[in-house]
């Protein structure tokens, strides 16, 4: 089967690559393994504490924790990108892999099809 | 009678699911439940609650396999299988729920 | 007098940087959806809004920093408005130049 990589580099609210992408992951999982890559601007999708009511716009942060019930447990996120931003893996809403750029070379690398949000 | 003491009906999408979520209630449900042909029983609400607390926690109406496996964690083995569901609201269990439930239908429906 | 709005994130484009290029001491600046990024303090891109302190006002608008779960992590000095302080900033300005 083949191996899929879902890589988000763009932050929430501005665009909504980031919903796209997560929407595509949650589908995708369905029928591939599904690996999942947050870099650049993508981290900020993860920060916890986020509260899109106070732009009255739906807030699709608390969905990324229901991931592992559609069995996406393969998610991994820059620790450089994550450093330059000021945060850390205790500022995202679960559990990641946190990995540098040449762990990030060797995972796209294993992939089959990689898609960008 | 008073025509205007009819029960107003809610505005749905072109598949039935609310338009405004907030707009639902247990009377709603009866009311949209009676749209699919089901009555609504014990076992049907307590499906309803769980996928409604389930959207309320991940802001996503859940499909068919991860609503049997929130189902089986809360009300254990018995109930926790798609057969159960599938005899409760036998047309397209996940989207039949999240519409009674009064949510978006789900993202994919396997 | 300038208000200028900078609505990108600092760390994938150079609208903020820009800005910064050309702002005079009496202008202010104001931080506004994805820009709002730029007050996220210890970050690499810090150091570019504490300068621009030392000589201008710096505003950030809270309904996007809520949004974005960052309210609690901005640099000292910046100020956070809401939408009407936003509109009497527009105000006392006599332009606003939008740098997206």
């Amino acid at each position: 089967m083949k191996k899929f990589l879902f890589v988000t580099r763009h932050a929430p609210y501005g665009t909504s690559f980031g919903k796209e992408g997560l929407d595509a992951v949650l589908m995708g999982s369905a029928f591939v393994p599904v690996t999942l890559l947050f870099m650049d601007d993508g981290v900020l999708q993860l920060k916890k504490d986020q509260r899109a009511a106070s732009l009255n716009i739906k807030d699709y942060s608390p969905t990324f924790a229901a991931l592992n019930d559609y069995d996406v447990k393969d998610i991994y996120v820059s620790a450089d990108c994550l450093k330059e931003r000021g945060l850390s893996a205790q500022d995202l809403v679960i559990p990641v892999a946190v990995i540098d750029d040449d762990g990030i070379r060797d995972l796209m690398k294993k992939q089959d099809v990689i898609l960008s949000f | 009678m008073n025509p205007s003491q009819h029960i107003q009906p809610v505005a749905t999408d072109k598949q039935g699911h609310l338009k405004n979520l907030s707009e639902w209630s247990p009377d709603i449900a009866q009311q949209l439940a009676e749209g699919e042909q089901i009555e609504l029983t014990e076992e049907h609400w307590e499906i309803i609650h769980i996928i409604r607390d389930y959207y309320q926690q991940f802001k996503i109406s859940p499909t068919m396999r991860v609503l049997v496996k929130a189902v089986r964690e809360k009300l254990g083995p018995q109930k926790g299988r798609s057969i159960h569901l599938m005899l409760l609201f036998p047309n397209s269990p996940a989207r039949q729920i999240s519409k009674i439930a009064g949510l978006p239908k789900p993202t994919n429906c396997d | 007098m300038i208000l200028h709005t900078v609505n990108k994130s600092p760390f994938s484009q150079n609208t903020l940087r820009s800005c910064l290029r050309v702002v005079s001491n009496e202008d202010s600046v104001v931080l506004i959806e994805d820009g709002v990024y730029a007050a996220l303090d210890d970050s690499s891109c810090s150091e570019l809004i504490k300068n621009a302190l030392q000589r201008v006002a710096v505003y950030s608008l809270l309904p996007d920093l809520k949004a974005r779960g960052i309210e609690q992590r901005i640099i000292h000095g910046i100020q956070t408005i809401d939408y009407n302080d936003f509109v009497s900033l527009t105000e006392k300005h006599a332009r606003v130049q939008s740098w997206f």
